[in-house]
């Protein structure tokens, strides 16, 4: 277990690492002037000399690199180059945004798609099997963003029902959530079709395993060995497909929050992209394949704890 | 020694098994037609089309469906029919240019990682992992931070973050394979690995990757949308199915016409290529089944 943990935690260390490499290198590499390609054209001389200063730009480039290294280490991810804020403040207002919105769309994806997985493999091929089939290629078939506008132009535009823009009053509760749920219906969606096709898939699996022939030889009721049996271990390969599929969940918090201009780390990183403000851009990026490594981490530990036959796999 | 005849028509009838076999599967067959529908109305576009797709008419800007425009027309009265015939080119493009060149240099890698040295493997997985790790439009849009839109960036991107799922597939089979009879007969006649790579290994290892590269094609076009929807793609007034939501979006209270054309035949093709895809995987290889 030890060592799964040690081996699984250095991969990481190196994930966020080469990140770093990435983004630093594709500063670097593009012809021009370094101060002004990550600084646009907007930045005043003074902000471009405090930039050089602080990147130590006259320094050789792998010294760079380390100095860049070590101001990320410390919680150092550069200033705003209009405002001059902090980015790491910035980024602390904006990710609650983004994490209350992931997560609700995977709590309402999961309550749906996981029981029609299990439903649709308890009666394989008859009707109600088919249906969720379709229906699953179905929403995974429908992009996030498509869903996104859609959803407006059924829910907000046509019916009027709840409202487009922002994330709701502070304080209110009620209109918070209100504002909550077409986004995350927008990001959930494709995760229904996805855990019901992938748990589907793993129950057939297991309800095809001796043990399972033998709890049902021992007379249990099949309400008892299918939920208390099968599921949990049918459960396993959908933890790590979240953890996979998070990525594509950042992705979709991405779009969902650019189309309902909703405060998070995606739409910061979209409107800093279009006012060329690279500091802000780069501290956003890596916080956000921090933030995945972290999840992915988190999604491959549990599943380690639960079955210990995948720790000898890595 | 068999009768190269005969083995040759035992190869025959499997393979006339297995199309009789994928006739059979519905939904395959009805994915096939979606994807053909796709390549035709690309590749016809000029054909197809009732009018220029740049071709403004502002007196008849955001009407709906007519008989002169069958799809409504968008802000600047331009026919949104046509130009979705002409944002499947766009679409084709990026599939066709992305899915190819990203199979061949994942098959490549793929293959070192499987059949070269330890260490090499080793480096490849992690550079795979962390590729992975990236998600794909965070990526995107730190890349157009720097570079500027442009489609020739989309298709870096679809590139890049596609090769990894090709590479580790060509990698596993090549692992399973290189320890097999006839590759070893080979190496101990003296072959050179990368005839053995070449010619022994490669014709062994593509048919799953092309499988996986028809159920990549929606991912890829679904990025280029997504990108150009975020105006980070394709350039005005060039026509995508992401370009046409990206402006129907902004005028969604006046017509919802746009929006709804433009995310159709985005919706179709992935449908088309996804069943496609599965019954391919059904038929010829099951085993790649567990793998997704």
């Amino acid at each position: 277990m030890w060592l799964y943990l040690g081996k699984r935690l250095m991969l990481s260390v190196v994930i966020v690492l080469m990140a770093i490499l990435v983004l630093f290198s594709m500063l670097h590499m593009i012809p021009g002037d370094p101060i002004s390609i990550a600084l646009g054209p907007r930045a005043t001389p003074e902000v471009q000399a405090a930039y050089a200063a602080k990147m130590h730009l006259d320094k050789p480039l792998f010294y760079q690199f380390l100095i860049f290294i070590g101001n990320v280490l410390q919680g150092d991810l550069g200033e705003d180059v209009f405002s001059g804020r902090a980015v790491t403040q910035t980024l602390a207002e904006q990710l609650p945004y983004t994490i209350v919105l992931a997560v609700s769309a995977l709590f309402w994806s999961a309550l749906i798609g996981i029981p029609l997985g299990c439903f649709s493999a308890i009666r394989p091929n008859t009707w109600i099997d088919r249906v969720t089939g379709i229906l699953s290629v179905g929403t995974i078939a429908v992009p996030s963003f498509l869903v996104s506008i859609w959803a407006i132009l059924v829910f907000s535009i046509t019916l009027r029902w709840l409202p487009v823009i922002g994330a709701g009053d502070e304080g209110d509760i009620v209109d918070q959530l209100r504002h909550l749920i077409l986004p995350a219906f927008a990001v959930g969606l494709g995760w229904v079709g996805y855990l019901a096709r992938m748990v589907r898939a793993s129950m057939l699996e297991v309800m095809s395993e001796n043990y399972i022939r033998s709890a049902r030889a021992f007379g249990l009721r099949s309400r008892t060995v299918i939920f208390r049996y099968a599921l949990k271990v049918a459960v396993l390969p959908t933890i790590t497909l979240i953890g996979i599929g998070f990525g594509g969940l950042l992705s979709g918090t991405v779009f969902a929050e650019i189309i309902f201009a909703r405060p998070g780390i995606g739409k910061v990183i979209y409107d800093m992209v279009l006012a060329r403000n690279f500091p802000v851009v780069q501290g956003a990026v890596l916080a956000t394949i921090a933030l995945y490594v972290i999840v992915t981490l988190i999604a491959d530990l549990v599943v380690s704890w639960l079955d210990p036959r995948v720790r000898d796999s890595l | 020694m068999i009768d190269p005849t005969l083995s040759g028509q035992i190869e025959f009838s499997e393979r006339r098994e297995k199309l009789t076999l994928f006739m059979q599967n519905k939904l395959g067959m009805f994915g096939l037609l979606l994807v053909l529908l796709f390549f035709a109305s690309a590749i016809f576009a000029p054909i197809f089309a009732t009018h220029d797709p740049f071709q403004m008419d502002i007196p008849n800007r955001m009407s709906g469906p007519t008989a002169a425009h069958w799809a409504g027309t968008d802000q600047l009265g331009r026919d949104t029919y046509s130009r979705v015939l002409y944002g499947g080119r766009v679409a084709l493009k990026v599939a066709a240019i992305g899915v190819s060149v990203s199979l061949s240099i994942g098959l490549i890698l793929g293959m070192l990682a499987g059949y070269g040295p330890r260490w090499l493997d080793n480096l490849l997985l992690l550079v795979f992992d962390t590729i992975r790790s990236f998600p794909t439009i965070v990526l995107a849009l730190a890349a157009v931070a720097l570079l500027g839109p442009s489609l020739n960036l989309v298709l870096a991107v679809v590139i890049v973050t596609t090769i990894p799922g090709y590479a580790r597939l060509a990698r596993t089979s090549t692992l399973a394979l290189k320890n097999t009879e006839f590759i070893l007969a080979e190496r101990s006649l003296g072959a050179s690995p990368v005839r053995i790579m070449l010619r022994h290994i490669m014709p062994n290892v593509i048919g799953p990757l092309l499988i996986l590269a028809a159920m990549d094609v929606p991912v890829v076009v679904t990025i280029e949308a997504g990108l150009s929807f975020l105006g980070l793609g394709v350039l005005p007034p060039t026509a995508s199915w992401g370009s046409i939501l990206n402006e129907g979006y902004l005028i969604i209270r006046d017509t919802p016409w746009p929006v709804i054309a433009g995310g159709i035949p985005l919706v179709l093709t992935t449908l088309g290529f996804t069943f496609l895809g599965e019954a391919l995987r059904d038929v010829f290889d099951p085993k790649l089944r567990k793998g997704h």
